[in-house]
């Protein structure tokens, strides 16, 4: 589904990913941890294709497609989904009238149906359930006055309404209590399928116990210095990254 | 609702331009270029005015001679020449029409073209509309329905003949021609425009609406409107207006007055969209106008308007608050792109005890646009207990537009509470990429962003006319978005 060969970007001329290799198949969650600082939040924004990044070399294809090649809002509509760190808020647009033209943009360009209003709404009481969000939410403004839990809650329910075939999904754990911590997990947990991927950005081995990954990798200085299978987290919550690290400190 | 269309309103305007900048091929009736006692008694003699209304006029014409130009408001105005302006230009019939009440076939076209049906059956359900060409009132619909309840809704030229008593009494009571510059031209050489009078009591049963119209060249367009809710009537009334697309610039300056009896409430909505001018700043219509209601006791008058067009606006539409327990409203949305330049803003003059007024205006600028917020809320020694909040927000988009704000507060009362917000923000890269990221173009984002921005102000439309804003506001951004 995606490929990540060798890819480097920068930021105002410093080098942030030197050279990332990456391949996530159908069916797979991936994790990536590693320290603050080493280049997670860049490769989520690389890949979505965030202008304040300059690929400066490597290539990606997503779905057999050069996905570097394409605008931002096709790489959505292609199937790829960004789980805001930080969700943005939009004053005076609702949830429920972002999500109307989001998910209408991607049939569209998929060449099928516009959803009606009917539709839509039935949609969306379906799938807030996944994350048990307050439908009351949809009518208010998007992320405007959201809690940080409402606010990730709100991610996945993106998610679930846009259903895409990669969900990279960064720090969606972050500043979440530990019922919201479970019911964020819980629902991208039930989100996924053989036919669709996660890649979870995380620091901490809980969100794992409930989003299972096939593969843990480390990322460090710009680059995946590990890869190892779900016991590798619980072992990077136990002893930390020194272990690791060592070998790559300039 | 609104939400539902908004979506199909911004895809439908991909590579669309200001769609009503073309011009009626009709014979139209002109009068020679310029401006001298002559022209302003051949105005009068045209409209078959009596002889009291063409002494106003004169009275108004020989007091503008002695003004000069002003020069305060935060825009760069040309020279006007004004003894270059065609002061009377009215669409000539091709035939003898059959009845007073028929309409041109060319003229319904025009109006049919600009989504605005002169055949009542065909008509916006409860909308009754007067429609202006140039200096004339082309026709006037529901006027029968209405006249049942006793509203009088006309030309004001109509009203003139008709309703004589009426019009001495409230033209020029609340913007006298002493007022301003261009209050005392208009005084001398108003053309058309639309008066309402809601008797005592009744509720206005359907929306009114004024729709102008600028066709012919190198004329001016003098819009007069005279509003007159009697004791606890209410009506709801609307101002639409277009213009072709020329090189040159044209003049609009007009006088719209408000009389709000005690116990009464009138709430006056625009959209404007004068051709504003290419990208290029050549052209556009410059709207120089002056709106004012007064307010008695327990009276209430809110002004709803969205400037999206004209390459100049100067315009403040003000409440004087003079009965008490008056309130006064004023909720704004202007936005400038290109070379638009607008001095927009209002003021709210508290006179009466337990005044109230309430002002949002949400500035948007792109392009290489100047929006410039200009404010006044007055307490009077007397207005015990008045109350004022506003609110007054700009949006940039670009980095080469500008935004301005000029609020003056005057207060002379102790007991007075006055509350002033204002933001200053710009649509975020981070808001655009979050939209991007869920599959939407940059120029679609935008278009959402400033109807969100702006909501507040469009949710105090009436259905029909927040449609047509919300596609306003998003046509006008068109290629703002690098």
């Amino acid at each position: 589904m995606l490929k990540v060969k060798n890819l480097h970007a920068t930021v105002d001329g410093k080098e942030i990913l030197r050279g990332i290799n990456l391949e996530v198949k159908a069916g797979e969650v991936h994790a990536i941890m590693g320290p603050n600082g080493s280049g997670k939040s860049t490769l989520a924004s690389v890949l979505a294709g965030n202008e304040k990044f300059t690929v400066t070399e490597g290539e990606v294809e997503f779905e057999g497609q050069n996905l570097l090649e394409s605008s931002i809002e096709d790489r959505a509509r292609m199937g790829l989904f960004l789980g805001f760190q930080y969700p943005v808020e939009i004053p005076g647009v609702t949830m429920a009238n972002f999500m109307k033209i989001a998910v209408n943009e991607q049939r569209k360009f998929r060449g099928e149906k516009l959803l009606t209003a009917a539709e839509f709404l039935k949609l969306m009481r379906e799938k807030a359930k996944v994350v048990e969000l307050d439908t009351k939410l949809t009518s208010r403004a998007v992320n405007e006055g959201f809690s940080g839990g409402e606010k990730k809650k709100n991610e996945i329910f993106q998610m679930a309404m846009l259903d895409p075939k990669l969900a990279i999904l960064d720090e969606t754990d972050s500043g979440l209590d530990i019922d919201a911590l479970r019911i964020v997990a819980t629902g991208v947990t039930k989100l996924h399928t053989d036919k669709n991927a996660t890649v979870v950005i995380t620091h901490y081995q809980r969100l794992l116990d409930y989003i299972v990954p096939d593969y843990v990798h480390v990322l460090y200085k710009g680059r995946i210095i590990y890869t190892g299978d779900k016991s590798l987290a619980l072992k990077l919550e136990k002893e930390g990254y020194d272990w690791l690290i060592n070998d790559y400190k300039e | 609702m609104a939400e539902k269309n908004e979506k199909e309103i911004l895809q439908d305007l991909t590579g669309e331009e200001y769609k009503y900048g073309f011009t009626t091929d009709i014979e139209t009736e002109l009068i020679e270029k310029g401006l001298s006692e002559e022209v302003v008694r051949l105005i009068s003699e045209k409209k078959g005015e009596p002889e009291w209304m063409t002494e106003r006029r004169l009275e108004a014409y020989r007091y503008w001679l002695t003004l000069e130009h002003p020069t305060w408001a935060h825009l760069d105005i040309p020279e006007i020449d004004f003894q270059d302006i065609i002061y009377y230009a009215a669409p000539k019939p091709k035939k003898q029409l059959g009845s007073m009440d028929e309409v041109d076939p060319e003229l319904k076209r025009t109006f049919d073209k600009l989504g605005i049906p002169l055949e009542e059956q065909m008509a916006l359900a409860g909308v009754a509309v007067d429609a202006v060409m140039d200096s004339v009132s082309v026709k006037t619909t529901f006027r029968e329905t209405l006249k049942e309840k006793g509203i009088i809704f006309c030309s004001i030229s109509e009203a003139i003949k008709e309703h004589p008593e009426l019009v001495k009494k409230y033209l020029g009571s609340v913007v006298p021609y002493k007022d301003n510059f261009y209050a005392a031209l208009n005084a001398a050489v108003f053309s058309d425009g639309s008066f309402c009078y809601i008797p005592k009591g009744v509720r206005c049963p359907m929306e009114l609406s004024t729709y102008f119209r600028i066709n012919a060249a190198g004329t001016g367009q003098f819009e007069r409107t005279l509003i007159v809710a009697d004791e606890g009537a209410y009506v709801s009334y609307l101002e639409g207006c277009t213009a072709p697309q020329r090189d040159e610039n044209q003049l609009h300056a007009a006088v719209v007055e408000i009389v709000v009896e005690r116990d009464a409430e009138v709430k006056y909505s625009t959209v404007q969209n004068w051709y504003p001018g290419d990208k290029e700043g050549k052209g556009g219509i410059y709207n120089f106008v002056t709106k004012r209601g007064l307010c008695r006791e327990n009276g209430r008058l809110s002004w709803t308007q969205v400037e999206t067009g004209s390459a100049i606006t100067w315009k403040y539409p003000s409440c004087v608050l003079l009965g008490d327990n008056s309130v006064g409203e004023f909720y704004s949305v202007a936005m400038t792109n290109n070379f638009q330049q607008a001095d927009t803003g209002t003021k709210m003059i508290h006179i009466g005890k337990n005044t109230r007024s309430r002002i949002v205006s949400k500035g948007i600028s792109a392009g290489k646009s100047q929006n410039a917020y200009r404010g006044l809320v007055r307490v009077n020694p007397g207005a015990e207990n008045a109350r004022n909040y506003s609110q007054c927000d700009s949006l940039l988009i670009g980095d080469q537009c500008g935004a301005h704000t000029f609020p003056v507060v005057d207060c002379r009362n102790r007991t007075a509470i006055l509350e002033h917000e204002a933001t200053t923000s710009k649509i975020s890269d981070d808001q655009l990429f979050y939209c991007n990221q869920r599959g939407l173009t940059t120029e679609d984002a935008v278009g959402l962003i400033v109807n969100g921005y702006a909501r507040e102000v469009l949710a105090k439309l009436p259905m029909e006319f927040a449609v047509e804003a919300q596609k306003l506001l998003a046509l006008q951004l068109e290629g703002s978005v690098g």
